[in-house]
Parts: C-alpha cells; structure tokens; sequence
C-alpha cells in the first residue's frame, strides 16, 4: 500500500475509534428517556472519583528508588493542593504547582 | 463575547499543558518523518492527546488497521466513563452537541465537571468556548512542534505538570465544596489498590470500572434506605 494512503487510513482508524468510545455512553443512555434517578446519582458522584483516578494516573510512572525521582512530584501535588485550600483560586494553584515541581526538577 | 471571556480564563491551565504536549507529540511526529500538515490532520480528526503518542509508534511501526483499532478501543475506553456525566446536560445543547461529545478529553471533560457559570452568562456558549479553545490549543502546539523541530528556545522541561496540577486542584476544590466524600475516598482506594495490584500500565480501566461500580450498588443502598419507613 502506497505509504502516505496507509498513514491517513490509519489516521482515519483512530480518529473513528477514539468518537466510539466518547459517543457511546450517549448513544447508550441518550435517548429521549430521561436517567434513572440511580443513573443520575452516579453521573452526579462519579467526576469525584474519575479526578482521584486522573491524577494517580499522571502520578503513575513516578520511580521511589531516590529522592529526586518522586519528591518533585509529590511536592508538585502538595503544593498545588494546600494553595488551592488557602486561596481558591485555580491559576494560582496550578502555576505554583507547577512551578514548584520544575523547581525542584532542576535542583535534586 | 462575556462567554469567551470567561472561557479563555477556565482554558490558561489547559492551554500550558496542552501546547507543551502538544509540541512534544509535534516534535516526536515530525521524527517519524510526518510534517504539520499530519499533525493538524491528526490533532484535528483524532484529538487524544495520550492516543497520539501511541499513533506516532503505531505509525513507525506500519501495523495493521485491525491493531490500530483495537489499540486506540483500549487507550481511550476510559472516555466511555465521562460521557455518563454529561448525557443529561448535552440534550440542551442542540447542534453544539456532536462537536462536544467528540471534544471530550481529559481535560475538558475536568473543565466542565467544575464549571460554575456566573449569572449572566449563556451555559451553551461557554461549554463551546471552553471546548473549542482546549482544542485549538492542543492543534497549535502540536502544529507548531511539527514545525520547529528541535529548536525550542527554553528549557521548559517539567511544564505539562501543569496538567497533573489542573486533576489536583478540581480534585481539591471538589472536596472543598462536596458534604459527601465517599465518591472521592474511594476513587482515591480504587485506584491505589488497581495501581498495585496491576501496575502502572493497566490499573485505569479496572479502577473506573470499579469506581463506577461501586458508587452504582452504594446508591441503591442508599435508595432502598430512604424508601424504608
């Protein structure tokens, strides 16, 4: 197969694959019938949990063999948290966050 | 145009993760010998960002279109969860809702679960703001990657923990706002143990599922409970 059709065909294949799994809980429950009142309950409490979800998996791959392979990280997170508790305001909870991890990327 | 406004600001913390990401998938595409149209092309039309990182290999390695299939059907079956929170919302949203339910990644998905809209404000152009400016985001940096190449001029290394940082701070300021941690606590033990048990590269899928399936029975108990006398 000529080399850049097969490129846009495999393009193509995850474009198609990637909107089947964002679509199909609303094709599943979409219709015009409204949720079960136990369905909206899990809709209403599951973003608490997927959030806990996402960010033990962007904290997945950090190594515990030295200090400098996890501390960044963990203090990344502390940091961002304990700033979002004292000021609640978001930018500044992300951009010190991240700040402080960078820093002590480039310092351990 | 308060809408935009009020949207551009939701997206500062997607756009410094997603224009790092976005450059580093750029970069890696542009090795594989792939210029900025793919990456417009695939940032566009795929729009995952951890889905076209494993594209770029799947790519260079030239498997076949069942493989590809299969492979992007298990990076991205995670996305099946977010949608169930949205089902209700996105019937009001007439037009705009094809282009949202394709749009939801990651990160817009923690966006909209957060969002508290000002009074004032129109609800359907601010999910479409916010959803259209993460991925224009996202294209530029990955087009811009495809472009420079290797020629960045700061070191910015660390700078998509910007992304880890936003799953923090929505995290946080859930708790802050919500009487019942149950459904935090256990994502938290759902995924801890899922981690352990499977490591790092297959515990996601499990622990949503799990997640899920534990608030579901937790519900009816609590259902059946408040029906008792």
């Amino acid at each position: 197969m000529n080399q850049t059709v097969y490129a846009a065909a495999l393009v193509g294949v995850a474009a198609l694959c990637t909107l089947l799994t964002r679509a199909l809980p609303f094709v599943l429950l979409g219709g015009k019938k409204e949720l079960s009142p136990r369905m909206q309950a899990v809709s209403r409490t599951l973003p608490a949990a997927v959030m806990a979800l996402l960010v033990i998996y962007c904290l997945r791959g950090t190594g515990f063999a030295a200090p400098a392979q996890w501390l960044p990280a963990f203090a990344g997170v502390a940091a961002t948290a304990a700033l979002h508790v004292w000021k609640r305001s978001e930018l500044l909870s992300i951009g010190g966050g991240t700040l402080c991890y960078m820093l002590l990327l480039r310092l351990l | 145009m308060k809408e935009f406004r009020f949207a551009l600001r939701r997206t500062v913390p997607v756009l410094c993760g997603y224009v790092f990401l976005g450059l580093a998938f750029g970069l890696l595409l542009q090795q594989a010998g792939f210029g900025p149209v793919w990456a417009l092309g695939i940032s566009t039309l795929v729009y995952a960002g951890s889905m076209q990182f494993v594209l770029v290999d799947l790519l260079k390695a030239g498997v076949g279109l069942l493989s590809c299939a299969l492979m992007t059907l298990s990076v991205n079956s995670r996305h099946i969860f977010y949608g169930v929170s949205f089902v209700e919302k996105f019937r009001q949203f007439g037009a705009a809702r094809p282009y949202l339910i394709f749009s939801l990644t990651d990160e817009t998905y923690s966006l909209l679960c957060s969002l508290k809209i000002p009074a004032g404000l129109r609800e359907k152009p601010v999910y479409l703001w916010i959803a259209l400016l993460d991925q224009l985001w996202w294209v530029s940096g990955s087009v811009l990657g495809a472009a420079l190449g290797q020629i960045i001029p700061f070191d910015l290394t660390g700078i998509d923990f910007a992304m880890t940082a936003l799953f923090v701070t929505i995290f946080t300021e859930q708790w802050l706002t919500a009487k019942d941690h149950f459904p935090a606590l256990f994502g938290l033990g759902c995924g801890a143990a899922a981690l352990l048990l499977l490591g790092p590269d297959r515990f996601l899928i499990p622990a949503l599922a799990a997640a899920a399936a534990g608030l579901w029975l937790r519900q009816s108990r609590t259902t059946r409970e408040e029906a008792a006398p």
